[in-house]
């Protein structure tokens, strides 16, 4: 076998990782023996969304890759090792640890480091940076010791660090030496309006203030002075007021260098010595750094072929961006200031809304130059697509930015307009050919397309657009993806709630007459008895309704292995008076059942016969019990925390709030189980993040995080508004839980749910906050309407003794199953095992 | 409905048609036997009846399935684990080698009424 040639890659973040993968996919990683320097004490992981740490994702969320890659390739990569000099005459990487690794090929992929001004001060405790893992977890800890948080830099990473501030609980400021915010992107109307915007939510901004030292403070740990006089005190500086690229290698091997540092790389992105390489962020090209993953991934994709023998060259990057700012649209594209000679722009300004719009044409107003968005950013896509393939604009340009309110649609882009060489997805760099190719290829769904060319893993911004393709390209070759619920119903689980909803359609039989075929089964019946419920709300053993109900609602309890039921009575919010809990204590008792704790903080009651569940309801409604639905795909539990009245630590009633919604959303019908979850403090005691629904009380009102849970595949909640004060959480939960009943498919989780609408998270946002689809005020209507309808189930049940005859096991006898067997262990029943029943007497 | 009348069968009086949930079954007992029974007045036959012993969960539960058909057979789906039985065969459509017993049934005068045989009996 031929000598390996040896390639060593200095870094290991997203640019070098990605070399890697794009080596690995043309096969010259075959071609070579890798050695990989990586100086974090993980391997890559996604910069780009590393505030998502804050909302929840750990540094295994946020892995590039679980080692696999490297593994399977024989690649060797020595995670937390440095490479400290490079020997360019006799080709050797020297380590921090003395080893020396020769090389044939060399590649550096050493990323930037934050700049800290270097005023007097910059390094005192709690001053801070914001680019790895490393950073963030010492962010917390000094926050955990912090009320007040400054971030220096009001630009892109500034902002991104500023939310991060923000949500660790601290009172946040935002100080920028330019007179306003995010300068390099957006321009002077824009960036106006970002600004109101983050203030609005109660973060300070201070333009054009330079700080010339930071000492003790008087009033907290800090005290930045200004150069105009001022100063402000804070307990914790984060610095995020740009990047350096990272070139101390290259320069004390005497590499060229650009003046104001990066390591010089031509078209192929050589550096002076044609045997190493440079890209990411510490590469100049061209007098320029390149501050963005898309760009270092091209560059990635030009050595890749350049080491697998190809010639490809890097000509530059689009430094396009679309950002969430503190939950605020921005995007930049091209030529956002109108720098262009000739060049002319429409504005749209809407300060009631904080919307702001505009775009820069050529002087014949034939072709897109740029654009700035804040506020909503929905035209992004189209808009990049007319700039990057030089499409004809419309007659009126201005119609791609200004609000549709005829209910005509937009004056989008459709994907059909689109040249074979549109970039569809430029973090990955995949144009509409290969997407249409791996369509021809049988990647018809949005799930597999993403596997099979990557598009839209990357930063999220194609996602609708890529969306939109798939759609088009299925219906162009008549292709259809079958989401019928199932034989009898030609529909979704959505289309039948809109026709049960506007049809008024009160029963199954009627639906199954106008919409249907056949005589139904285990799958329609169910989902439609649930959709009738959540619409009408009926009781759910009514004559035409009873058939539809899975066992568990027919019966209003669970049914166990053996046959016997469950019972789960309401203890809302887990609190419960010692009297309920002797009741409860004195039935299980009378009717020998097995008795536990569930996860969910109440009392299960096992092994009782079916007929035996109505007498033992009366008892428990006696008591003053109700039906706690845990057989529904319903609101289960609203798990609680003991919360300010009692603990240490609360800053609010959290048990109260939990009692208050668990009584206020019991008996909802929806597409799957719903649970809640209410902490008094962000020591979390209730679990609220893993919940559907997770409420967490802050000093100021209460954090609202939807769509978690736990189960088989467990996620976390995503942060959904903050500091709500108890009528809007409220409002808020209505309408996202209404959402979601009218929306969502059968036995879709809230998590599920969510991640498969178009637009995620934000979508939801713009929905349930904004109202972006006006049905915010039906919504609320249709929930009260559940809520004003509510009646125990179980309380209907055993008042009506045509439902009490259908609890007794057989129609013509009064005795029980005797199939059902018991034994004793731990001082209660369980169900006898097959072995045990042949010596045992029936019970 | 076809109902094949041998010898040794005798009609036995399980309840009243009212007695019956449309579209949903409910269990019976056929001397000694657990039945499931199962009213479809949609269906010519309107009373179909099988084993309640669910062989794969191994209780007695499936009269308490939800009925419906899958393409031209009536099933009922096991609450237990939703395998389907077809209602005038007894045939599990998941697995051919399970099965359960199948019962002939009718009205008579707004009774219903379930035939048993002496095989069933005597195994009974
Ligand atoms: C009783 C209980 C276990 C216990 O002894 O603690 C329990 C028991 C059952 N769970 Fe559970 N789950 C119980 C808490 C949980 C929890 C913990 C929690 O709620 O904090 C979880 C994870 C949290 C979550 O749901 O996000 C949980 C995740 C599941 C899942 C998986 C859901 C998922 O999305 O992956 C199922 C299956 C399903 O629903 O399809 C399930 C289903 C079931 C069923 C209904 C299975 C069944 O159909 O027979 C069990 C029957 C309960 C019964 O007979 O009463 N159970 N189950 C708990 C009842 C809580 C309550 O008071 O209502
Ligand atoms: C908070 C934040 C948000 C961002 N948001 C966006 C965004 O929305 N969109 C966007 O396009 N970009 C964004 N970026 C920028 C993006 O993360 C970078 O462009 C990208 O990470 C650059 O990749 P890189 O591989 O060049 O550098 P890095 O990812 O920094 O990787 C360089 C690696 O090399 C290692 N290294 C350095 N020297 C050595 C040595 N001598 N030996 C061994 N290892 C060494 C470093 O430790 C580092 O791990 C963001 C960055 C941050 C910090
Ligand atoms: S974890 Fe499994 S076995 Fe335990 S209660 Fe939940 S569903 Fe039943
Ligand atoms: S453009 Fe970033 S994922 Fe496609």
């Amino acid at each position: 076998m031929a000598e390996k040639q040896r390639l060593v890659v200095i870094g290991n973040g997203m640019v070098g990782h990605n070399l890697i993968e794009k080596l690995v996919e043309n096969e010259a990683a075959q071609q070579y023996e890798i050695t990989i320097f990586c100086e974090e004490s993980r391997l890559a992981y996604d910069r780009v969304h590393l505030s998502e740490f804050f909302a929840g994702k750990s540094a295994e969320d946020l892995a590039l890759t679980n080692g696999d890659l490297y593994r399977q390739n024989g690649i060797t990569v020595r995670v937390g090792c440095a490479a400290t000099e490079i020997d360019r005459e006799q080709k050797i990487v020297v380590a921090d640890n003395g080893d020396q690794t020769p090389y044939d090929m060399l590649v550096l992929a050493t990323g930037s480091f934050p700049f800290v001004p270097p005023m007097p001060g910059h390094d005192r405790a709690r001053c801070l940076v914001y680019r790895t893992i490393e950073d963030l977890e010492a962010l917390t800890e000094a926050a955990a010791k912090s009320k007040v948080g400054a971030v220096v830099g009001g630009g892109l990473l500034g902002l991104g660090a500023a939310k991060a501030v923000k949500d660790l609980g601290l009172e946040t400021h935002v100080i920028e030496f330019a007179p306003r915010l995010m300068a390099v992107q957006i321009d002077d109307g824009g960036s106006a309006i970002l600004r109101s915007k983050i203030e609005a939510l109660g973060v300070q901004v201070h333009t054009g203030k330079n700080t010339t030292e930071i000492v003790d403070g008087e009033s907290a740990f800090h005290r930045m002075n200004f150069a105009d006089g001022g100063h402000l005190e804070t307990d914790l500086v984060l610095f995020s007021a740009g990047i350096r690229p990272q070139d101390a290698l290259a320069r004390s091997s005497g590499l060229e260098l650009g003046e104001r540092g990066g390591i010089v790389v031509n078209n192929q992105c050589q550096t002076s010595d044609p045997a190493i390489y440079a890209i990411g962020e510490c590469a100049l090209w061209s007098g320029r750094i390149f501050g963005l993953v898309a760009p270092g991934y091209q560059m990635a994709g030009v050595v890749a072929s350049h080491l697998a023998g190809d010639v490809a060259a890097f000509t530059g990057a689009d430094m396009s961006t679309k950002l969430k700012l503190m939950g605020v649209d921005v995007a930049s594209i091209g030529d956002a200031h109108g720098n262009t000679e000739g060049s002319r722009s429409y504005i749209y300004s809407d300060q009631v809304d904080e919307v702001y719009k505009k775009i820069v044409v050529d002087a014949k107003g034939d072709k897109l130059l740029g654009a700035v968005l804040v506020g909503d950013a929905k035209e992004y896509g189209s808009l990049l697509q007319y700039m990057l393939n030089e499409i004809q604009l419309p007659e009126h340009p201005d119609d791609l930015i200004l609000p549709q309110r005829d209910g005509s649609a937009a004056v989008g882009l459709g994907p059909d307009m689109l040249p074979e060489t549109a970039m569809i997805c430029s973090c990955h760099d995949v144009t509409k050919g290969a997407i249409v190719a791996a369509i021809d290829d049988g990647a018809t769904d949005l799930p597999a397309l993403k596997t099979c060319t990557r598009a839209s893993t990357g930063c999220g911004g194609c996602a609708p657009l890529l969306k939109s393709l798939l759609d088009e390209e299925l219906d162009k070759r008549g292709l259809e993806v079958n989401t019928d619920i199932c034989e009898h119903f030609a529909y979704t689980r959505q289309d039948l709630y809109s026709l049960v909803r506007v049809g008024q359609i009160k029963t199954f039989g009627e639906l199954l007459a106008k919409h249907g075929s056949g005589n139904g089964c285990e799958l329609c019946k169910p989902a439609v008895g649930s959709i009738l419920a959540s619409c009408w709300n009926d009781y759910v053993l009514q004559k035409p309704h009873f058939g539809l109900q899975d066992t568990n609602d027919r019966y209003l309890a669970n049914m166990q292995k053996d046959g016997t039921y469950s019972i789960v009575p309401r203890v809302p919010g887990g609190e419960i008076t010692p009297d309920k809990l002797i009741a409860l204590g004195q039935v299980a008792k009378e009717y020998d059942l097995y008795t536990k704790i569930t996860g969910g903080q109440r009392v299960d009651l096992f092994g009782a016969r079916m007929d035996q569940l109505p007498a033992i309801w009366s008892k428990l409604i006696d008591a003053g019990f109700e039906t706690g639905h845990a057989y529904g795909k319903s609101l289960r539990t609203v798990k609680s925390c003991v919360g300010s009245t009692w603990c240490r630590y609360g800053v609010d009633d959290s048990a109260g709030l939990a009692v208050e919604l668990e009584h206020r959303y019991k008996g909802l019908r929806s597409p799957h189980k719903l649970k809640f979850g209410v902490s008094g403090c962000t020591r979390e005691c209730a679990e609220a993040q893993s919940k559907d629904i997770g409420i967490i009380a802050t000093e100021n009102g209460w954090n609202l995080y939807v769509c978690g849970n736990g189960g088989m595949r467990p996620r976390h909640g995503d942060l959904f508004a903050t500091d709500l004060d108890k009528a809007t959480l409220i409002q808020y939960i209505d309408r996202l839980l209404m959402f979601y009943v009218s929306n969502a498919d059968r036995l879709q989780r809230t998590s599920v749910w969510m991640e498969n609408l178009e637009g995620g998270l934000d979508y939801l946002r713009s929905v349930v906050i904004d109202d972006r689809l006006g049905i915010n005020a039906e919504l609320e209507l249709q929930m009260q309407a559940v809520i004003d309808s509510y009646a125990c189930e179980w309380k209907a049940a055993v008042e009506d003794p045509e439902s009490v005859k259908r609890f007794s096991h057989f129609v013509n006898s009064d005795k029980g199953d005797s199939n059902v067997v018991f034994v004793r262990e731990r001082d209660q029943i369980r169900p006898a095992v097959d072995a045990e029943k042949e010596s045992a007497e029936p019970a | 409905m076809l109902t094949i009348h041998t010898s040794d069968q005798r009609w036995v009086d399980i309840c009243a048609v009212e007695d019956l949930t449309p579209e949903a079954g409910c269990g019976a007992l056929l001397e000694d036997q657990q039945v499931a029974l199962f009213y479809l007045p949609n269906q010519p036959e309107q009373c179909f009846a099988i084993g309640n012993f669910d062989p794969l969960g191994g209780a007695n539960v499936l009269s308490r399935g939800i009925v419906g058909n899958l393409g031209d057979r009536l099933v009922v789906a096991s609450p237990l684990y939703k395998q389907h039985f077809d209602l005038r065969t007894g045939a599990c459509l998941e697995d051919e080698s399970v099965s359960v017993p199948c019962f002939s049934s009718r009205i008579v005068s707004g009774r219903v009424e379930l035939a048993t045989t002496l095989a069933d009996n005597s195994s009974g």
